[in-house]
C-alpha cells in the first residue's frame, strides 16, 4: 500500500511538471494566454505564441517524458541484467556505438545534412545507425560479461569502448565538412527540442514500443536478481530473456540517443533513485517507480534548461551530468562502505 | 523418487564419473562425500538440470529429465548454491516469495495462498523472526536457512544442496544438517547436499553417497563401516 501511495505522488509531481513544462519557457508567455492556446484559440497580436506553444513545448515536453522514462529503464534493465550497480547506457559505452552510427550517418553519408532539416527518411537512417551501433555494443558487452566476471574490468572495457568509437569519431569529423562538424556537435549537446511535432509520433511509437517490452521482462528480471543458476532454476530461459534485453535496451538507447542527443547519468542515476526512495530491488514495482522518477528528472532537466529566459537553452548534457554524478558518488561510497 | 540408469557425467566431451545405478528414496537426507573434484558438484549440476548427461539418464517418477520443459523442472528440483548472493533491499520474505515464481502469473504478483506457503516456510526453517530483515544483514548460517526456505517454498519433491555447510561455523553447520534432516522426514522429501564435514554427515545423514575412484558407493553409515568402504575413504582423506 505504502508502494503504491508513493508511486501515486510520483505519477501527480509527473503531471504537475509536464504542466509547468508547458507553461514555461525560453520565452516569456502569459500563463492565461498558453491555456488560451491549449484551448485552440490564436492570441491576439502573437501569431508565433501559439507556434512556439503547439509545435514546441508540447513536443519537447512529451519528448522529455519519454526520454527520461525510457533511459531510466534501460539504466534499470542493465543493472540487474550485468549485476552491477554501475552499468548504465552511458557507463558501459552503449550510447557510444550509437553516436558512432549517428557520426558515420551525418558525417560520412549526410555530409552537409543538418538534423533539423533531415526528412522523416533520413532521420530513420539515423535511428537505424544508432540502433545497429547501440545493439552491436550492447552484443560485444554480453559477450564479455560473461568472460570477465569483475565488475570493475566491465566498467573499464566500457569506457575503453567509449575511447575507441570517439577516437573512430574524431577522424570522421576530421575529414568531414565544417556544416556535417557543426551538426553533430550540436546534436552531442543532448536537446528535447529536436524531435520536433513531425517526428514525434515515430519518437513515441519506437519509445513506447521499448518501454512496452521492458514491462514484458519484470518476472524474469526479479528472478535474475538471484544469478543465472537460481533463475534458471526458477523456469526462466535465461537465454532467451538476454536477447530480449539486448534488443529492449538497444531500442530505447538508440531512440533517445538518435533523436535527442547522448544524454549521460539519467540512466545510471534513476534506478539508484527508486530504490531508495522505495526501498525495494523488485521490477514490480521497481520499474513503475524508475519510468516515473525517469520522467521527473527528465522534464525537471528540461525546465532547467530554459533558465537563461532570453530566448537561449543551456544544453541538457550539461544538467543531467551535474544531477547523476553525486548518484554515483554515492552509490561507489556505499559500496566501499559495504 | 530419481534414479539415474547408467548415467556418465562430465562437461564437454570429458566424463567425470561414468556408469552411475543410483535411487534416491523420498524422506532422506543424502550426503554426497569426496575430495574436492572427483565430481559432486558435476552430478548436483547434472541433477538441477544444468549440465547435459553424457550417456544415460536422469528419472524423475519415471520420467526422463532431458524431456521435461524448464517450467516442470522448476517444479521438480529446487536449488540452494554456494555462491553468494547480494541483492540490496532484499527482504528474506521476499527472497523466500521468489521460489513461488514457477507458479505465480505474468508479473509474479504473490496471491494469498503463495503468501501462506511463503510464510510457512519461513516458520519450518526456524527463522519467523527474521522475515522482514534484509538479506545483507544476514549471518551465514541465516542466509543459508532463508535459502533452504525459497527451496521449501518452490514446493519440489527434490532439493539439492551444493556445499550448504560450507561457510558455517560450528554451530550453524549442525542446526543446518538437523534441520535438514527433520524436513526430510517431516516433509517426505529427498534432499541431497555435498559436503566436506565428513563426521556430521556419518551422524546426521540417512544415506551416505561416498565418491571415490571414479565410483560411487552408497549406504548408511552402518552398512558402509562394515564394508570397509568408510575406513578406506577416511584413511585416504585424513593424514591421521
Amino acid at each position: 500500500m505504502k508502494d503504491k501511495y508513493k508511486l501515486k505522488l510520483l505519477a501527480v509531481l509527473m503531471v504537475l511538471l509536464s504542466i509547468a513544462n508547458v507553461l514555461w519557457g525560453s520565452l516569456d508567455i502569459p500563463v492565461k494566454d498558453v491555456w488560451q492556446i491549449l484551448c485552440g484559440n490564436e492570441i491576439e497580436g502573437h501569431p508565433a505564441w501559439s507556434i512556439i506553444v503547439m509545435q514546441g513545448r508540447v513536443p519537447q515536453m512529451l519528448t522529455a517524458l519519454l526520454t527520461g522514462t525510457a533511459l531510466g529503464t534501460c539504466g534499470l534493465l542493465l543493472q540487474t541484467a550485468f549485476r552491477n550497480p554501475l552499468a548504465g547506457p552511458s557507463i558501459l559505452g552503449i550510447d557510444s556505438g550509437a553516436n558512432l552510427g549517428v557520426a558515420i550517418v551525418l558525417l560520412l553519408l549526410g555530409g552537409t545534412a543538418s538534423i533539423g532539416n533531415l526528412a522523416l527518411g533520413g532521420h530513420l537512417l539515423v535511428v537505424v545507425a544508432a540502433m545497429v551501433g547501440a545493439l552491436a555494443i550492447m552484443a560485444l558487452l554480453m559477450i564479455l560479461s560473461k568472460l570477465l566476471r569483475s565488475q570493475v574490468m566491465l566498467l573499464i572495457t566500457g569506457v575503453i569502448i567509449s575511447y575507441v568509437t570517439g577516437s573512430i569519431i574524431q577522424l570522421l569529423n576530421y575529414s568531414a565538412t565544417e556544416q556535417g562538424v557543426h551538426s553533430f556537435v550540436i546534436w552531442g549537446m543532448g536537446n528535447f527540442a529536436s524531435v520536433g511535432i513531425e517526428r514525434l509520433p515515430v519518437f513515441c511509437a519506437l519509445s513506447f514500443l521499448g518501454l512496452l517490452l521492458a514491462t514484458l521482462l519484470i518476472k524474469p528480471l526479479d528472478a535474475l536478481l538471484l544469478g543465472d543458476r537460481y533463475a534458471e532454476n526458477l523456469g526462466v530461459r535465461i537465454g532467451r530473456v538476454r536477447q530480449m534485453l539486448l534488443l529492449v535496451t538497444g531500442l530505447l538507447t538508440a531512440t533517445t540517443t538518435a533523436f535527442c542527443g547522448p544524454i549521460s547519468f539519467i540512466g545510471l542515476a534513476v534506478p539508484h533513485l527508486a530504490r531508495l526512495a522505495l526501498g525495494t530491488s523488485y521490477h514490480r514495482t521497481l520499474m513503475p517507480a524508475t519510468m516515473l522518477i525517469g520522467a521527473n528528472l527528465a522534464l525537471a532537466c528540461n525546465l532547467l534548461s530554459t533558465l537563461p529566459r532570453d530566448g537561449s537553452i543551456i544544453p541538457i548534457s550539461v544538467i543531467t551530468p551535474l544531477i547523476g554524478a553525486p548518484v554515483v558518488l554515492h552509490v561507489i561510497l556505499k559500496q566501499k562502505n559495504n | 523418487m530419481i534414479s539415474l540408469q547408467n548415467l556418465t557425467v562430465g562437461y564437454g566431451e570429458k566424463a567425470i564419473l561414468s556408469d552411475i545405478n543410483q535411487t534416491l528414496e523420498p524422506g532422506r537426507l543424502v550426503c554426497l562425500l569426496g575430495s574436492n573434484g572427483v565430481g559432486k558438484s558435476t552430478i548436483l549440476r547434472t541433477l538441477a538440470g544444468f549440465l547435459q548427461p553424457l550417456a544415460g539418464r536422469v528419472l524423475f517418477d519415471g520420467k526422463d529429465l532431458t524431456s521435461l520443459s524448464l517450467s516442470q523442472r522448476s517444479k521438480a528440483v529446487s536449488i540452494v548454491l554456494t555462491e553468494r548472493v547480494e541483492v540490496p533491499y532484499m527482504k528474506v520474505a521476499d527472497l523466500v516469495g521468489m521460489g513461488r515464481s514457477p507458479y505465480t502469473g505474468f508479473f509474479g504478483t504473490l496471491t494469498k495462498e503463495d503468501k501462506a506457503i511463503v510464510g510457512e516456510a519461513i516458520e519450518m526453517v526456524g527463522i519467523g523472526n527474521l522475515a522482514e530483515r534484509t538479506i545483507d544483514t544476514l549471518s551465514d548460517g541465516e542466509r543459508q536457512k532463508a535459502f533452504l526456505a525459497k527451496a521449501l517454498a518452490q514446493q519440489t519433491p527434490i532439493i539439492l544442496l551444493d556445499e550448504p555447510t560450507a561457510f558455517l561455523d560450528f554451530h550453524a553447520k549442525i542446526s543446518t544438517l538437523r534441520l535438514m534432516q527433520k524436513l526430510a522426514h517431516e516433509t517426505d522429501k529427498t534432499i541431497l547436499m555435498s559436503t566436506h564435514d565428513v563426521e556430521m554427515s556419518l551422524r546426521l545423514s540417512d544415506i551416505l553417497w561416498i565418491v571415490q575412484d571414479g565410483e560411487i558407493h552408497t549406504g548408511t553409515t552402518a552398512s558402509l563401516t562394515e564394508s570397509g568402504i568408510l575406513r578406506q575413504f577416511l584413511g585416504d582423506e585424513s593424514p591421521l
